[in-house]
């Protein structure tokens, strides 16, 4: 089946700005592996194994119990930028 | 034509857990920004979430208050979006297979009960937290954004209702009653200043008798119940007047504008809602076995719909019975108390709700600090029953009572508040008024029945107050008939 | 021999025996590394001080009785998508360029509690995407066998050290084939654990349901010993295996007599070099000679295990590498909107193959492609987890090339994404079946490029797994070593 690819639409939800040039070369090469991925649609019969956890695992919690946080100053010492306690950035201009 | 408003409110419940949803870090309101941050929720390289057994708990005791099913198997999905106080670009959140799902909840409008499906309540994270500096309310004219990230994996229960609301009215009630369940469970703060509780609403409109449902708004960022009724009220207006100006409604999400009382579009990019939810790769199923629904449901408290049925069975009416159900816990504890050592239901919730909220209100003291207890209640209500004191003395008996003066008889005996019951005590009284009111004794027998409230008062007076109201009644009828 | 060429189990005993030092032993290590390094680029942080304070501690800790498992006094490589508490840990990727991690991976500490001695963080091709560690953002990595090639990956630096003496074991993650592939393309041994049994946590992640930290070591023995020492519960890991653990070294020495072993069927044929197909079939008689019971099974979806991994994987990447935004540490481009801010520096921080892929698994999850890829692969997925359980009813292990060539010449996959994607076609299906698989060289082919054999094995079969490779190790006899000519930096 030849697969459409809507490159522009795929890259605004990956949150990439990407030139028109690269998102040419993306979706041919896009068009390629999804072409051979397309084998996945070989597959007879419905497996019932849960593609879940290997070894079936299920009901792992940690307990309602606080530990440490780490310190303010080493963690914003990594951000770009920060401002009185806070991570800043540009206005958002629109909502979620 | 006449329109019906078709409405579905989505409910987002912030957990008062000790840690975070998926790490250890405190859950707590009010810190100082990001002090409450670690690798997991600040979404740090490497760093993999752990689910919180307590929110899971507690979310199973939501679903089952909201009378929900518990699913046998649940798991969680990544909810993909990017937002500037979304660390990881994707929320931890529940998509096909909720922990809960199928419940109601009945709410009543002006005597009128209608009962709203619950179609599902998910387990998710909350959010960082954007403040908007140069924010002048409008989120587009901020200059610069500040991130706090103290909330960002907080547990959040969503509790999502069916298109079952039909009014502004109702939505307020609907929001009014979830709120007080979860409150009642002890799960949440449920502080809607706070943001503890939020309420989301979808508002369509449709012709009456219409079955399909029409174009649905989604209505955000009501932070009261009075916000909630009067946005979902001015949505359902607005709908109806483009509908009528022969316009369409468009699907979108409106912001709720509390000042100018109006909702308005927020704008958002086409294709930003594709969520592209998949399983959560890093946590394992969740099975919940009857063993543990069961365990759970078993530290369920009294929800205020069972209280006030009970109320209503021990014949309390319906708005009482609310009244005392809504009342704080102490209060409603000295009335299950009261009615224990065999003071009337009815009697009891009065005194409660009345005087004693009253003395509560006027003294500004807690509840919980009250001296008065169930017996004393119950001996209150019955020394007014037997005549000892007037219900008028009775107010002032409690006052002594809650002042700590002792038991209802001693605080009547000690304040000389009890009546004279004894008729020849009184008869003496009663012939020296008549004696002295020889005028309105010929009036009455001239026929004039009211004067025989003047004489009962000049008795009263002569008493001091302290003669059995009736008993002067009757003494004065036979000595005037006769 | 000098001491960088030691295995972890030999330079433990002289440690132990007092005859060297932790000390002696990084600094020789530290000496191979520098006059290695500008051939093959195998490192991109080396921390000489740390190395040597550590070492100290170990010599020390030793000389008060405090001996704290085989890896004490080791010299180690960790693959740079470790986090490293106060040490650079970029991922080779431009976006975390310059970025510090403020905690250890679990594997790291215990690594640390073990007295294991940090040398360095090592190349690999960015975010472990990639099988020949030429898509790092600080330059690709060489093969010490023949410096024009690859090492492989995404492991690459890690094995290319391990395989040079500038380790004496080495650590990577294996998403598809990235420990096991790189072992095969240089003469070492590279092995993946049952998945949930090494902690992912600090372990940047590729595709979280596929990625597993496993060991590169100069033999079996020494594989199995590391394994050991870094895996078991982690309650930071909501994946992690809480029973009971096999001992990796039980079964040594048993040989293969009265095992059954499976030759799969369908990794052989086409694309197959000639050189790899003539090794491994004469390490399958040679096994049989031993007294193996070698028959020949067929897992008919090995045939779509890559189609799927190229579908499951990047859909989990593209959710996993959400978080690199530049608003809380790595890459920031400047933006007028957060918008435009996140969108650029994504774009500027991540190179080709990530963004490839990263376009490529959301797709695959978008709306109304999901259920005809992505969802089609994760049944793909489960098929593949039955027909391995039917084979494992049938055999104790399985048995098959690690890679169908030997290791490529630098640049010659570069452009073709797909012929990059088959070198892990032998690997890809023990990731999407979460069971362990090892590789272990078995020869060099005509141009002495070392060829690797994999041994796959049912989920916690470490034991029966390693028994095999011990016994393939034996029989092979493969004790050459590349020769490179050392040069000062
Ligand atoms: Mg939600
Ligand atoms: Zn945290």
């Amino acid at each position: 089946m030849p697969i459409e690819i809507d490159i522009a639409h795929v890259a605004r939800l990956a949150r990439l700005d990407l030139s028109e040039d690269d998102l040419a070369g993306y979706k041919t090469q896009l068009g390629i592996i999804l072409d051979h991925a397309a084998k996945v649609q070989e597959l007879e019969g419905e497996p019932t194994q849960d593609p879940a956890h290997p070894l079936g695992f299920v009901n792992a919690y940690r307990e309602d119990v606080r530990s440490p946080s780490l310190d303010r100053d080493e963690v914003l010492s990594q951000a770009p930028e920060s401002s009185n306690g806070y991570f800043v950035v540009p206005p958002a201009l629109e909502t979620e | 034509m006449s329109w019906e408003p078709v409405i579905g409110i989505e409910v987002h419940v912030e957990l008062a857990t000790e840690s975070k949803m998926f790490c250890g870090c405190s859950a707590a309101f009010g810190a100082e920004p990001n002090t409450n941050v670690c690798p997991v929720c600040l979404a740090l390289p490497g760093a993999i979430p752990v689910p919180n057994r307590q929110a899971i708990e507690w979310i199973m005791a939501v679903g089952l208050a909201f009378n929900c099913e518990v699913s046998d198997r649940s798991v969680f999905h990544r909810k993909n979006y990017f937002y500037a106080d979304l660390p990881k670009g994707y929320q931890i959140s529940q998509f096909d297979i909720p922990v809960c799902h199928d419940g109601h909840l009945d709410i009543t409008v002006d005597g009128h009960t209608s009962r709203i499906g619950i179609e599902r309540a998910h387990m998710e994270e909350d959010t960082g937290k954007s403040t908007h500096v140069g924010d002048s309310g409008r989120i587009h004219s901020a200059e610069s954004t500040l991130l706090d990230f103290n909330r960002s994996g907080v547990p959040l229960v969503e509790v999502v209702s069916r298109p079952d609301i039909r009014s502004a009215a109702e939505s307020r009630a609907y929001a009014q009653e979830l709120r007080s369940i979860v409150a009642e469970l002890g799960v949440s703060d449920a502080r809607l200043e706070e943001g503890s509780i939020r309420f989301d609403a979808n508002i369509s409109i449709r012709q009456e008798g219409e079955t399909e449902l029409g174009t649905k708004v989604e209505i955000k960022n009501m932070n009261s119940f009075r916000s909630l009724e009067r946005a979902v009220d001015y949505e359902i207006k607005r709908q109806i007047d483009v509908v009528e100006a022969g316009g369409k409604i468009v699907q979108e999400t409106r912001h709720w504008d509390e000042e100018a009382a109006v909702t308005h579009s927020m704008r958002t990019k086409e294709g930003s809602s594709d969520y592209r939810y998949f399983t959560e790769p890093d946590l394992v199923p969740m099975v919940m076995d009857s063993e543990w629904v069961e365990s759970v449901r078993s530290t369920l408290p009294e929800l205020p719909a069972q209280r006030r049925a009970r109320y209503e069975s021990q014949g309390l009416d319906a708005h009482l019975g609310s009244v005392l159900s809504s009342a704080p816990g102490p209060l409603r504890s000295i009335h299950d108390a009261a009615v224990e050592a065999g003071a009337t239901p009815k009697v009891s919730a009065n005194w409660l709700t009345g005087e004693v909220t009253a003395y509560l209100r006027r003294t500004e003291t807690s509840a919980d600090s009250l001296t008065l207890n169930g017996e004393a209640l119950a001996e209150l209500a019955a020394i007014v029953e037997e005549g000892v004191v007037s219900s008028s003395a009775a107010k002032e008996v409690l006052e002594g009572v809650l002042a700590g003066e002792g038991s209802p008889r001693s605080v009547a005996e000690a304040r000389d508040l009890v009546q004279i019951s004894d008729t020849s005590a009184l008869e003496e009284i009663v012939a020296s008024v008549l004696a002295d009111n020889q005028e309105a004794v010929s009036n009455y027998r001239a026929g004039e029945q009211k004067v025989v409230g003047f004489l009962v008062g000049q008795v009263m007076r002569a008493s001091q107050g302290k003669a059995d109201p009736k008993i002067v009644n009757q003494l004065l009828r036979s000595k005037l008939d006769g | 021999m000098t001491l960088h060429e030691l295995t972890v189990a030999a330079a433990g005993a002289r440690l132990r025996s007092g005859e060297i030092t932790a000390v002696e032993l990084a600094e020789s290590v530290l000496g191979r590394a520098s006059a290695t390094e500008a051939q093959l680029h195998a490192y991109l942080t080396i921390d000489r001080e740390g190395a040597l304070e550590a070492a100290a501690k170990a010599d020390a800790d030793l000389a008060d009785g405090i001996d704290n498992g085989p890896l004490h006094g080791i010299p180690i490589a960790l693959k740079d998508n470790m986090c490293t508490r106060g040490l650079e840990t970029t991922a080779s990727s431009q976006i975390l360029a310059g970025y510090v991690p403020p905690y250890d991976a679990t594997v790291v500490s215990r690594l640390r509690s073990g007295g294991a001695v940090v040398v360095g963080k090592t190349n690999l091709d960015e975010f472990a995407m990639g099988s020949s560690t030429e898509n790092s953002a600080y330059g690709a990595s060489y093969n010490p066998w023949d410096i024009g090639r690859v090492p492989g990956g995404s492991s690459g630096g890690s094995a290319a050290a391990v395989a040079a003496g500038s380790a004496l074991v080495g650590f990577g993650s294996d998403t598809g084939g990235s420990i096991r592939q790189p072992a095969s393309l240089t003469g070492i041994v590279g092995m993946k654990p049952t998945y949930g049994t090494v902690s992912r946590y600090g372990l940047i992640a590729f595709a979280s349901s596929l990625d597993q930290i496993g060991p590169l070591a100069r033999n079996v023995e020494d594989a199995a010993l590391t394994l050991d020492a870094i895996w078991g519960y982690d309650p930071r890991d909501a994946t992690s295996y809480a029973g009971e653990y096999p001992n990796p070294l039980e079964d040594f020495g048993k040989g293969v007599d009265g095992l059954k072993l499976g030759v799969v069927k369908e990794l052989s044929g086409d694309g197959y070099e000639p050189a790899v197909e003539a090794a491994v079939a004469a390490m399958i008689s040679r096994l049989s000679d031993a007294g193996a019971d070698v028959v020949e099974v067929s897992l008919p979806t090995f045939d779509i295990a890559l189609s799927a991994y190229y579908l499951i994987a990047p859909a989990e990447a593209s959710a996993n590498l959400a978080r690199f935004d530049g608003i809380r540490y790595g890459h920031r481009a400047t933006g007028k909107t957060t918008e435009a801010l996140m969108a650029k520096s994504r774009a500027e921080g991540f190179g080709p193959e990530v963004t490839r892929r990263i376009l490529l698994g959301t797709y695959a999850l978008s709306a109304g492609y999901y259920d005809a890829f992505y969802g089609q692969a994760q049944r793909v997925r489960s098929a593949i987890r039955e027909d391995f359980s039917t084979a494992y009813s049938q055999v104790d292990a399985l048995i098959s090339p690690t890679s169908p060539t030997v290791a490529f010449p630098a640049g010659a996959r570069t452009d073709d994404p797909l012929a990059m994607y088959l070198s892990d076609i032998c690997t890809i299906p023990s990731n999407l079946s979460g069971h362990p698989a090892v590789s272990v060289p078995i020869g060099l082919d005509h141009q002495g490029l070392p060829i690797g054999f994999q041994v796959m094995a049912p989920a916690l079969g470490e034991a029966v797994m390693f028994r095999v490779a011990e016994e393939v190790e034996r029989l092979a006899g493969f004790d050459a070593r590349p020769e490179i000519e050392e040069v000062a930096r």
